[in-house]
């Protein structure tokens, strides 16, 4: 845990095309920020070093009293989302601080964190990428069932954690190392290589990479 | 109005001339061998433009000895140095594949007459 984090909350604006050395380049648009810091989480008082970022504009009249009671600590309006990120470095952030988009740049690998667009109930070839039974050969009506589940008498019973039809989407997701194209601080729009989770005007969170670093950047 | 529009119209190509299906076109394009860049020239006849906004793209034929050529540009890309309008054509429809069957004087398009404004 002990990596240094940038974060950033944003909405998603959707997806467009750029040109990048004559090449089309597919991006996802994110309205990033600015985001405040509303606490800061310190080894001595809370066990771990974290910073608690907030975004998004909220009616005051909507936030009850224990969170406005957080806001007022932190001597900034209310926002609608908080979230938080354990970073080494969070003792150099500063209550009330804004956080833009200008915390990242181009070239920099990130992780990003949305909710996905719910499917609804979905059947297993759409949910798990099961290849379904076949169009012909004595099949009726079965073309995109599962198939069998299990063996018989033994075990005599479903394994669990079988893959079958269900609720898909609408869950948590975070689509790791992908590449910030450009950044616009004057907009504060983050121009991200590729697609994102989640359906446009979704909350995304930005993070540093977990698991790449930028090339030729040190680790 | 779009939310992107903004965004989009930053690559979006203005300086290149109108045409449509049916028109003989130069397209200079710039090509990058190595680490030399020179200008490509293609002509031939438009035969199709699809998509809309920074997502046009155009589809050029024409016959290279004896065989069919047909290219596909990006309406926006930058690799497009400049295109001259040759010929504009007379033509009835918005994709001309049917040129894709025909051969010799019965693929030959129609140059268009401007009409009189009286």
């Amino acid at each position: 845990m002990d990596r240094q984090v940038k974060g950033i909350l944003g909405a998603k604006l959707g997806m467009t095309q750029v040109w990048d050395n004559n090449k089309v380049v597919p991006v996802t648009v994110v309205q990033a920020g600015p985001c405040v810091v509303t606490q800061v989480r310190t080894d001595e008082k809370d066990g771990y070093a974290a910073v608690q970022l907030a975004y998004g504009a909220i009616d005051p009249r909507k936030v009850n009293k224990p969170e406005s009671g957080q806001f007022a600590k932190a001597g900034v309006s209310p926002r609608r989302h908080v979230v938080e990120l354990r970073t080494v470095d969070a003792s150099e952030y500063e209550l009330g601080q804004e956080v833009t988009v200008e915390a990242f740049a181009a070239g920099q690998p990130i992780d990003v964190t949305g909710k996905t667009k719910g499917k609804g109930y979905a059947g297993v070839m759409k949910r798990h990428g099961f290849h379904g039974l076949r169009a012909s050969h004595g099949v009726e009506r079965k073309h995109r069932s599962p198939g069998s589940i299990g063996a018989c008498a033994t075990p005599g019973r479903v394994f669990k954690g079988v893959k079958m039809a269900g609720r898909m989407g609408g869950k948590r997701f975070t689509v790791q190392n992908l590449v910030i194209q450009a950044v616009d601080t004057e907009r504060n729009l983050i121009l991200v290589r590729g697609a994102v989770p989640g359906p446009k005007g979704a909350l995304i969170l930005v993070r540093t990479a977990a698991k790449k670093t930028a090339k030729g950047g040190a680790k | 109005m779009n939310t992107l529009d903004a965004l989009d119209a930053q690559s979006q190509r203005t300086d290149l001339p109108d045409f449509r299906a049916g028109d003989t076109l130069k397209v200079h394009a710039r090509v990058v061998e190595g680490n030399r860049s020179r200008v490509q020239v293609f002509q031939g006849v438009v035969i199709a433009r699809q998509g809309s906004g920074l997502r046009e793209t155009f589809k050029i034929r024409k016959i290279s000895f004896g065989v069919g050529v047909e290219r596909t540009y990006p309406f926006n890309s930058p690799a497009i140095d400049k295109i001259e309008v040759i010929t504009r054509g007379d033509v009835r429809r918005a994709k001309l594949y049917y040129l894709r069957e025909l051969r010799g004087k019965k693929a030959k398009i129609k140059e268009l007459r401007e009409k009189q404004t009286v």
